[in-house]
């Protein structure tokens, strides 16, 4: 890791006064990064990606886009049809929001995977779920914005959510609405607060960043970083490395963007927000779908929202319900089988989420919102009676020894083999 | 690598279910899964059958126009599908539009122009539904996109019609159509054979003209299809090549790091 140099005077000149130029140095092109990260590492660049695209194509939006009740449905429509290229920033923004919860989401199962919740990047964890929290308030709203029957009933059911407040309750359903039903001023306020909170999000993506470069990556083996044997510079290794991903995942997202842009929506939203008709499934985005069950299976309508807000916080004690002083699931041999079938409770979750309330899909749900909390609650035992398998040396060591730790692409492994 | 996989996964799953969740959830089994036709615009490389959708509009104009609006479709936009503009402004001026106020402040009505929208076939929707014994019919511009099933549920649902079960109960304005959610639908049967006369020649047949109309307000759906999927193909296939090349470059930088 050699000192930032130049023998451009310009860059010496602005260097002296505004040191951007070794801060970029710093933490984009000589920023120390285990050698070991895998592919499931490339998810964070990837978000980062995905939130810069949903604003420079929300900004574009914006230019065309008229919030209003009367106006709203069909300037969404004439971008659609009129606006130079207006089809292709309104799918990339509709279905951009589908790619970055696909991204978060695996980004922050990987966190799960290999333990990157524990000491000492509590922060970074938590400042990921205030990402998410953002991110969800933010989607939510940008769905209203086109008022279409789905935006206008969805935006009715999660705002009465808060009619179950003991007492305030719809005081403050009415001040969210800014009136006494969902109307234009709450159209308005949503657009605006659409507008700003990705911005927010910027922010928390440097604290993010900031933490995360304060204390360096994990990796999947979950130890520490013990020198500069255990590191390479992330540039080029990783900004090569991350490039193919955004390559790779560019394709999986074009293929909806250009082949079934509409596969993710609801065709519902396609028809003009009216109050006096109600659809018969009113169902949230995809990436709600896991919480809308949680929400649903718990039959007091406080209890069920107390449920869902507390199946996202509950990510927030995580880093001291995990009692386990090993990180990385690999090592884990009882921690990993009950990532996986976290994960799957999740799936199940949110396939339930889409189908009604009712018979069977109800009964799913609480099972399967019963095992959710479950997971957390067993997290401590685990940790004390797992006997976890034997940590490898150093990162250096293990990388060197195998190629088997995960991490190491086929050919440069064989290579390492070679070498002996 | 085996991290990766289950990731990769649990993706797959993630995807099946964000399908599943755009699928219909179908009431009790009440709806007939819709008929299928080779859609000339369906597949990556679909463009819109030009002659099937003109064919379509004469359709609309003739019988569907009577009771339904196409309120984002522009005389102008006609061109689109293959009419000249001389043809499109012909189409135009064969309606009444309203205009004004001109000078005296009062509203006139005018032959229609490239620049106008189709006027709707009722002034407001209190009387569309008086019109129609209570039942209100949709614009259809985007008739298409808003139903689940999309072109083959429009479709079934122009050539579905049935004479009802014993069950089924239907009001004194309503028809069976085993494609509509409920199966009680307010239209009647709108397509009879040779209620349209084709210029080209082509047979109408209520089949026919479904398929012809469904066409149409496919294009008035989605007016976009073609550049979208033609954009597509060339984006996946830079991506595609840019990932073989970032798959080389990173395999030649990586090659030191063991």
């Amino acid at each position: 890791m050699s000192e930032f140099q130049t023998n451009s005077r310009v860059i010496k000149w602005i260097e002296y006064r505004l040191p951007i130029f070794s801060y970029v140095n710093e933490h984009l092109v000589d920023y120390p990064a285990p050698k070991n990260l895998n592919y499931a590492y490339n998810f964070g660049s990837l978000a980062g990606i995905m939130l810069v695209m949903q604003i420079v194509t929300g900004i574009v939006l914006a230019m065309h886009y008229t919030p209003h009740v009367d106006h709203a449905f069909d300037s969404v429509e004439h971008i659609m049809r009129d606006v130079n290229y207006g089809w292709l920033m309104r799918y990339m923004h509709s279905n951009g929001a589908s790619m970055f919860f696909i991204v978060v989401y695996i980004h922050i199962f990987r966190g799960l995977y290999y333990g990157s919740y524990k000491s000492p990047r509590e922060v970074l964890w938590f400042l990921g779920i205030i990402i998410l929290l953002l991110m969800m308030a933010t989607a939510f709203m940008g769905y209203v914005l086109p008022w279409g029957q789905m935006s206008f009933w969805g935006a009715t059911v999660i705002t009465n959510l808060f009619s179950a407040i003991p007492l305030v309750g719809d005081s403050v359903v009415t001040w969210l609405w800014g009136g006494f039903a969902v109307d234009n001023p709450t159209l308005n306020r949503f657009y605006s607060l659409h507008y700003l909170l990705p911005f927010v999000l910027v922010g928390i993506v440097f604290l993010h960043l900031w933490a995360l470069h304060h204390r360096k990556s994990n990796n999947p083996l979950g130890i520490d970083i013990k020198g500069p044997q255990d590191t390479i510079p992330f540039h080029p290794y990783y900004t090569v490395k991350d490039a193919l991903g955004i390559a790779v995942f560019g394709i999986f997202f074009a293929a909806f963007l250009f082949f079934m842009p509409n596969a993710l929506g609801e065709p519902e939203n396609y028809i003009k927000a009216d109050p006096l008709v109600t659809p018969p499934h009113i169902v949230p985005e995809w990436y709600f779908l896991p919480f809308y069950a949680i929400l649903r299976a718990i039959p007091d309508k406080l209890g069920g929202v107390i449920a869902m807000f507390a199946a996202i916080f509950v990510l927030f004690v995580l880093p001291w319900l995990d009692t386990s002083r090993v990180r990385s699931a690999t090592f884990r041999p009882i921690y990993k089988q009950m990532f996986w079938l976290f994960v799957i409770i999740c799936l199940v979750l949110g396939w339930c989420g889409a189908k009604p309330a009712e018979g069977i899909y109800l009964t799913i749900s609480r099972v399967g919102t019963f095992l959710y909390f479950a997971f957390f609650a067993l997290l401590p035992f685990v940790g004390r009676f797992e006997r976890p398998r034997p940590l490898p040396e150093s990162i250096n060591a293990a990388v060197l020894k195998s190629g088997g730790g995960g991490a190491i692409p086929e050919g440069a492994a064989a290579k390492a083999e070679e070498r002996g | 690598m085996r991290g990766i996989g289950n990731l990769v996964v649990a993706l797959a799953l993630g995807l099946g279910l964000g399908s599943l969740a755009a699928t219909p959830v179908q009431a009790a089994g009440e709806v007939r899964e819709p008929l299928t036709r080779d859609w000339s615009h369906a597949g990556p490389f679909g463009t819109f059958d030009r002659a099937s959708i003109q064919r379509g509009m004469l359709v609309y104009r003739q019988v569907c126009a009577a009771c339904h609006g196409l309120e984002y479709i522009a005389f102008r936009n006609l061109v689109e599908i293959g009419l000249t503009e001389d043809e499109a402004k012909v189409i135009a001026a064969e309606y009444e539009i309203t205009d004004g106020p001109d000078d005296v402040g009062d509203m006139f009505e005018r032959p229609g122009k490239l620049s106008d929208y189709y006027p709707s076939p009722f002034p407001n929707a209190n009387a569309a539904r008086a019109a129609n014994g209570g039942a209100l019919p949709p614009d259809l511009s985007l008739v298409v996109k808003s139903r689940k099933g999309g072109e083959n549920y429009l479709y079934s649902l122009l050539v579905g019609y049935e004479d009802p079960p014993a069950d089924v109960e239907l009001g004194d304005t309503q028809h069976y159509n085993p494609y509509f959610p409920g199966g009680a639908i307010s239209m009647a049967p709108p397509l009879l054979e040779d209620i349209v006369e084709y210029p080209d020649g082509t047979s109408a047949t209520v089949e026919q003209m479904a398929y012809d109309v469904t066409n149409f307000l496919t294009w008035t759906a989605e007016p976009r299809l073609e550049d979208r999927k033609q954009l597509g193909v060339k984006v996946i296939i830079f991506l595609v090549l840019f990932s073989i090349l970032m798959y080389a470059v990173k395999r030649k930088v990586w090659a030191d790091v063991h």
